[in-house]
C-alpha cells in the first residue's frame, strides 16, 4: 500500500462516479449510432441521475432504501480494495454482497415485476460467479499472488497464458454490465415483459444511488479488464480495456435476449471450457 | 485430569438423574442446571489448559486395565442394546443385526487377541480438542436450554406422539458423555466405545416420535453408520495385528504417518465420511429430519457429524501428500458440489439446511484431505462457524414453525414485519453461512489459496479449486432466495403471530450474538486453539511448515465490511428516511394497502410471486444418483489406493 495506490483508491471514491458515467454516456452514444440514431449528449447519464434526486422518492417499504445503501457501500468497498491494489478475491466477495443486496432491494417490495427480476438477477449471479472466481485463480498461478498491485507488475506475457480465462471473463462481462442477450434481469425499454425488472419499485433518489452504484461497478469491472493488460504498460493497457470494454456494445446491439436456463448451461460451459482448461494447462506454458 | 473426568462423567450421572427425575418441574431444572455446569465445564478445560501444547494424560498399571475393561464391556453393552432395538426392522434392513454382530466379533478379536497393544496415555488435551469442547459444552449446552420449553411444546402439538421426555434428556447428555469421550480419548478402542454410542443416541432421538418414517429413518441412519462402524472396527483389528503399526494410541497412529499408517486410517475415514454424512452416505442426515428440532440442531451443530469430520482432520496428517488423501478431498468436493446444487430444489426449510450441512462438511473433508497448515486452519475455523450458525438456523426455523405452523420457505414470506427478532436471528445466521464478512468467506478464501498449491498429481489442486468455485456459486442462490422471502412485503395483512419463548429467545440472542463475535474475534481463535495445535504438527514434520497468519490488510478489509454490517442499519434505525410509502407496482390499479389489483369487472385480485426452484436445471435425483456414485468409486478407490 503505497501513496500512489493510496491516491488511486481516493480517486475511484471520488471519480469513480464520473467517469462510469462517461462510460455509460458514450454507451448510450455508441449505441445510438449502430442504431442510426443521433443519441443523447455523452453527459446524459449525469443530468438523468441529478434529475432523479430532485424528484419524489416513494418506498414500498422503508428498509429498501437501507438494502440500497447497504448495496452502494459494498459496491465502494470493493473498489477501493481493487484499486489500493489489494486483494483480488475480497474484492469480489465484496462485489457479491453488493449484487446480493440490490437483490433483496428488489425482493423486499411486492411487485411481482420486482420479483422475477430479482430473481433473474439472482440466476445470473449463479452463471457467472464460477468464471468470476477463475479470474483471480488464474492471476495467482500466474503472477503468484491475489494482490492487484502484484498483478499489474507481473509478465506482460500473462495475458497469453490468461487467453482462455480472459475469453471467459470478457463473456461474463456481458452479464454483469447487464447487456442482451443476458439482459434479463432488468429491461431498458419500458414495454417488455419485466417493465424494469429489478428496479421496478425503486424511485427517485434511490433510484439515482443504484445508477451511481452501477457506475462505480462499471468502473471495477474495467479495473479487471485492465489488470490483464496492466504489464504491458499503461498506454497499452488502457485503450485496450476501453475497446474490448466499449465491444460489449456491439454485443449488446447484435444479440436478442436468452431464456434463464440457456444463459446458465451457456455461461457454466465457457467457464468449463475456457476458464477449467485454462487452468489445468497453465504449468505447461 | 479430574476436569476431562468431570466431562465425560458428568453428562452419564446427568443422564441417569434426568431418567429417574420424579416431577416434569424438578426434571427441567435438573436438565437447566446441569446444560449450565457442562458450559461452565468445558470453559473451565479451556481456560485451564489455554494455548498449552498437547498434553497426554497418562494413568496407573491398575486403572488402565479397568479402562480397559470398561470399554470393552461397556462396548458389549452398546451391542446388546443396539441388538435388541432391531426388534422391528423389516425388509431389507435384516442387515442391521448382521452388521451389529460383524462389528462387535471385529472388535472382540482385537480386545481379546493375545497382548493387544498397551495404552500408555488413555486421554489427552490438545488446542483442537479445547475448540472442540467449548463447541459441544456451550452449543450443546444452549441447545439444550432451548429444548427444555421446545418439547413441552412439541407435544402439545404433537398429538399421538409418547411423551417420552425424560429418556429424552437422558439420551442427549448421554450423547454429550460420548462426544466429550470422542475429542478427549487417545484409546482407540475408548474412542470405538463412545464412537457406537453416539450411533446410538442418534438412532434413538431420530426415531423418537415413534412414527413409521420416523422408525425407517432411524434404521438408515443406524444401518450407514454401522457401515462405517465395520470399517473402523477393521482398522483397529489391523492396529491390533499388524506388524509394522502396532498401537492402540490416537497421536501414534498420526505420528507414525506414511505408508504404514494410511491403512488404519483409511478405514477409520470411513467411518468418519459415514457421520459426517458425504456421499454416498449422506442420505441418514436427510432422513434425520423427522426429529424434534433441537435433535437436528444437535445432530448437525455440534454434535454427531462433527465427530466425523473431527476426526478426519485428527488423521490429515497421515493423509497430507498422499493420493488416498486426495480421493478423500474429492469424496468430499463431489459431495460439496452435488448437494450444494440439490439444496436449490428445496422448499422444505429444514431440508435446505441438511443440505447445506452436508455441502459445508464437505468442505471440511476437502480440507482435511488436503492437509496443509492453512487447509486444517480453514478446516477448524469452518468447523466453529458452521456450529455456531448451523445451530442458530435451526433452532430459529423451528420456533418459526412452532409460530407459523409451517418450514416452507414460500411461507415464510414477510417474516420481517410479523416477527422481527426470529427474522433477524434467521438472517444472521445465513450471513453466517455464506456471505462476507462472516466467516465462512474467511474460511473458503483460505482454502482457494491452499488448494492452488497442491501438486500431488498434476491438476489435483485445480480440480478441488474448480469444485469450489462451482459449488459457491449455488449456494449463494439458494441463501439469498431464502432472505428474499424474509424480507418480502407481505402481500396482505397477515394475522399476528405469538412472541418467542424466553428460554428459546435467550438460546437465540446468545447464539446470534456468537456468530458475529466469533467473525470479529477469530483471529483470536486462531491464535489461542488453532496455532498451538498445528505449531505442534509443524514442529513434529507431520505437515508442511507453512504460514497461516492472515494479512493484515484482509483483516481491516473484513472489520471495514462487519463494522458496516453494523453500522448502515443502526444509523438508518436512528435516522429513518422520511419517504412516501406506496404498494407495489402491479401494472393495474392498486386496491389500496395490499399486493392485489381491480382487474377485469372490477374484481379484486391478488398478485403471487414464487421463488425459483430451478427444478428443470436441477434434477435432484439424477444428481443424487450421480453424487453417490462418484463419491461410493471414490471411496473404494482411496481403500484400494492405501494396498497400492
Amino acid at each position: 500500500m503505497s501513496y500512489e495506490t493510496l491516491a488511486l483508491a481516493a480517486a475511484f471514491i471520488v471519480l469513480g462516479p464520473l467517469v462510469g458515467g462517461l462510460l455509460a454516456g458514450i454507451d448510450r452514444r455508441l449505441t445510438a449510432r449502430m442504431q442510426s440514431r443521433q443519441g443523447p449528449p455523452i453527459l446524459q447519464p449525469f443530468y438523468d441521475v441529478l434529475k432523479l434526486f430532485e424528484k419524489d422518492t416513494t418506498i414500498v417499504t422503508s428498509l429498501q432504501t437501507l438494502y440500497v445503501w447497504c448495496f452502494l457501500f459494498f459496491m465502494v468497498i470493493s473498489g477501493v480494495i481493487l484499486y489500493l491494489g489489494g486483494d483480488l478475491l475480497i474484492s469480489l466477495f465484496a462485489l457479491t454482497v453488493s449484487g446480493i443486496f440490490l437483490v433483496l432491494t428488489a425482493e423486499s417490495t411486492n411487485s411481482p415485476y420486482s420479483k422475477i427480476g430479482s430473481a433473474r438477477e439472482l440466476v445470473l449471479m449463479m452463471a457467472y460467479e464460477p468464471m468470476l472466481i477463475m479470474v483471480p485463480l488464474g492471476f495467482f498461478l500466474v503472477a503468484g499472488s491475489f494482490r492487484a498491485a502484484d498483478i499489474a507488475a507481473g509478465d506482460p506475457s500473462q495475458v497469453i497464458q490468461l487467453l482462455g480465462v480472459l475469453i471467459g471473463f470478457l463473456f461474463i462481462l456481458t452479464i454483469k454490465l447487464r447487456k442482451s442477450p443476458f439482459d434479463l434481469s432488468s429491461s431498458h425499454h419500458g414495454h417488455q415483459e419485466l417493465v424494469k425488472g429489478l428496479t421496478t419499485d425503486i424511485t427517485g433518489s434511490d433510484l439515482a444511488l443504484v445508477e451511481i452504484g452501477h457506475w462505480y461497478e462499471n468502473v471495477i469491472l474495467l479495473g479487471w479488464l485492465y489488470l490483464f493488460f496492466a504489464p504491458l504498460g499503461v498506454l497499452w493497457a488502457l485503450p485496450i480495456a476501453l475497446v474490448l470494454f466499449f465491444a460489449e456494445v456491439l454485443v449488446d446491439n447484435t444479440n436478442a435476449r436468452l431464456k434463464w436456463g440457456t444463459t446458465v448451461k451457456a455461461s457454466w460451459w465457457v467457464a468449463g471450457l475456457f476458464g477449467v482448461t485454462n487452468l489445468l494447462v497453465l504449468p505447461f506454458i | 485430569m479430574l476436569l476431562i473426568a468431570f466431562l465425560i462423567g458428568f453428562p452419564a450421572l446427568v443422564a441417569l438423574a434426568v431418567a429417574v427425575a420424579p416431577t416434569a418441574d424438578l426434571r427441567s431444572q435438573l436438565v437447566r442446571w446441569s446444560a449450565v455446569a457442562l458450559a461452565v465445564g468445558s470453559a473451565v478445560l479451556a481456560a485451564a489448559y489455554f494455548r498449552s501444547e498437547p498434553l497426554y494424560f497418562s494413568v496407573g498399571e491398575g486403572l488402565r486395565q479397568l479402562l480397559d475393561l470398561a470399554f470393552m464391556i461397556g462396548g458389549l453393552v452398546v451391542a446388546a442394546v443396539l441388538l435388541f432395538s432391531c426388534r422391528r426392522v423389516k425388509g431389507k434392513e435384516w442387515a442391521i443385526p448382521a452388521l451389529i454382530v460383524l462389528q462387535t466379533s471385529l472388535i472382540l478379536v482385537a480386545e481379546l487377541g493375545p497382548a493387544h497393544p498397551v495404552v500408555e496415555n488413555p486421554f489427552y488435551v490438545d488446542g483442537f480438542s479445547l475448540l472442540m469442547v467449548l463447541i459441544i459444552g456451550l452449543v450443546g449446552g444452549l441447545i439444550t436450554l432451548y429444548a427444555i420449553r421446545y418439547m413441552r411444546d412439541y407435544h402439545a402439538h404433537a398429538n399421538g406422539v409418547a411423551d417420552r421426555q425424560p429418556a429424552f434428556f437422558a439420551v442427549v447428555f448421554l450423547f454429550f458423555t460420548a462426544m466429550f469421550g470422542i475429542v478427549l480419548t487417545n484409546h482407540i478402542t475408548g474412542l470405538f466405545f463412545f464412537w457406537e454410542i453416539t450411533t446410538f443416541c442418534s438412532f434413538w432421538l431420530i426415531s423418537y416420535s415413534g412414527t413409521d418414517e420416523a422408525i425407517r429413518n432411524g434404521y438408515r441412519a443406524l444401518a450407514l453408520n454401522l457401515i462405517g462402524g465395520v470399517c473402523f472396527a477393521a482398522g483397529i483389528v489391523w492396529m491390533t495385528y499388524s506388524p509394522d503399526l502396532r498401537t492402540w494410541e490416537l497421536d501414534t497412529l498420526i505420528a507414525s504417518g506414511g505408508a504404514v499408517a494410511l491403512i488404519p486410517a483409511a478405514l477409520i475415514a470411513v467411518a468418519g465420511l459415514t457421520k459426517a454424512a458425504q456421499m454416498p452416505f449422506h442420505s441418514w442426515l436427510l432422513g434425520a429430519m423427522v426429529a424434534p428440532t433441537p435433535v437436528s440442531a444437535l445432530l448437525h451443530s455440534s454434535t454427531m457429524v462433527k465427530a466425523g469430520v473431527f476426526i478426519l482432520v485428527k488423521l490429515a496428517p497421515v493423509f497430507h501428500g498422499t493420493v488416498p488423501g486426495l480421493l478423500l478431498a474429492l469424496i468430499g468436493g463431489v459431495t460439496f458440489l452435488a448437494t450444494s446444487l440439490i439444496a436449490i430444489n428445496q422448499r422444505n426449510a429444514k431440508l435446505v439446511l441438511a443440505y447445506s450441512t452436508i455441502a459445508n462438511l464437505g468442505l471440511i473433508v476437502m480440507c482435511a484431505g488436503v492437509g496443509t497448515t492453512a487447509t486444517l486452519w480453514a478446516a477448524i475455523l469452518l468447523i466453529l462457524f458452521h456450529a455456531v450458525a448451523k445451530a442458530l438456523l435451526f433452532l430459529s426455523v423451528g420456533s418459526t414453525e412452532h409460530l407459523i405452523g409451517s418450514r416452507d420457505i414460500e411461507d415464510m414470506e414477510g417474516l420481517v414485519y410479523r416477527q422481527p427478532i426470529l427474522a433477524m436471528t434467521l438472517m444472521v445466521g445465513m450471513l453466517g453461512m455464506f456471505l462476507a464478512p462472516f466467516g465462512m468467506l474467511i474460511s473458503k478464501y483460505t482454502c482457494f489459496k491452499a488448494f492452488l498449491t497442491v501438486d500431488v498429481f498434476p491438476g489435483g489442486g485445480v480440480l478441488l479449486l474448480v469444485i469450489l468455485a462451482f459449488g459457491s456459486a449455488p449456494t449463494l442462490f439458494f441463501w439469498t432466495k431464502w432472505m428474499g422471502k424474509l424480507v418480502a412485503m407481505p402481500r396482505r395483512e397477515q394475522p399476528r403471530i405469538g412472541a418467542v419463548p424466553g428460554e428459546e429467545s435467550f438460546a437465540l440472542l446468545v447464539l446470534t450474538a456468537a456468530t458475529y463475535i466469533s467473525c470479529v474475534l477469530f483471529p483470536v481463535v486462531d491464535w489461542a486453539f488453532i496455532q498451538p495445535f498445528t505449531h505442534d504438527l509443524m514442529m513434529s514434520g507431520l505437515i508442511p511448515v507453512g504460514d497461516d497468519s492472515t494479512p493484515w490488510e484482509t483483516v481491516l478489509m473484513m472489520t471495514l465490511m462487519l463494522g458496516g454490517l453494523f453500522l448502515l442499519p443502526l444509523l438508518f434505525w436512528l435516522r429513518p428516511p422520511k419517504f412516501t410509502p406506496i404498494s407495489g407496482y402491479l401494472s393495474g390499479a392498486n386496491v389500496a394497502g395490499s399486493a392485489s389489483y381491480r382487474g377485469a369487472m372490477g374484481a379484486e385480485r391478488e398478485v403471487a410471486a414464487r421463488g425459483y426452484y430451478l427444478t428443470t436445471l436441477i434434477d435432484e435425483q439424477r444428481l443424487t444418483r450421480q453424487g453417490v456414485l462418484a463419491a461410493g468409486a471414490l471411496t473404494i478407490a482411496m481403500l484400494a489406493g492405501t494396498l497400492a
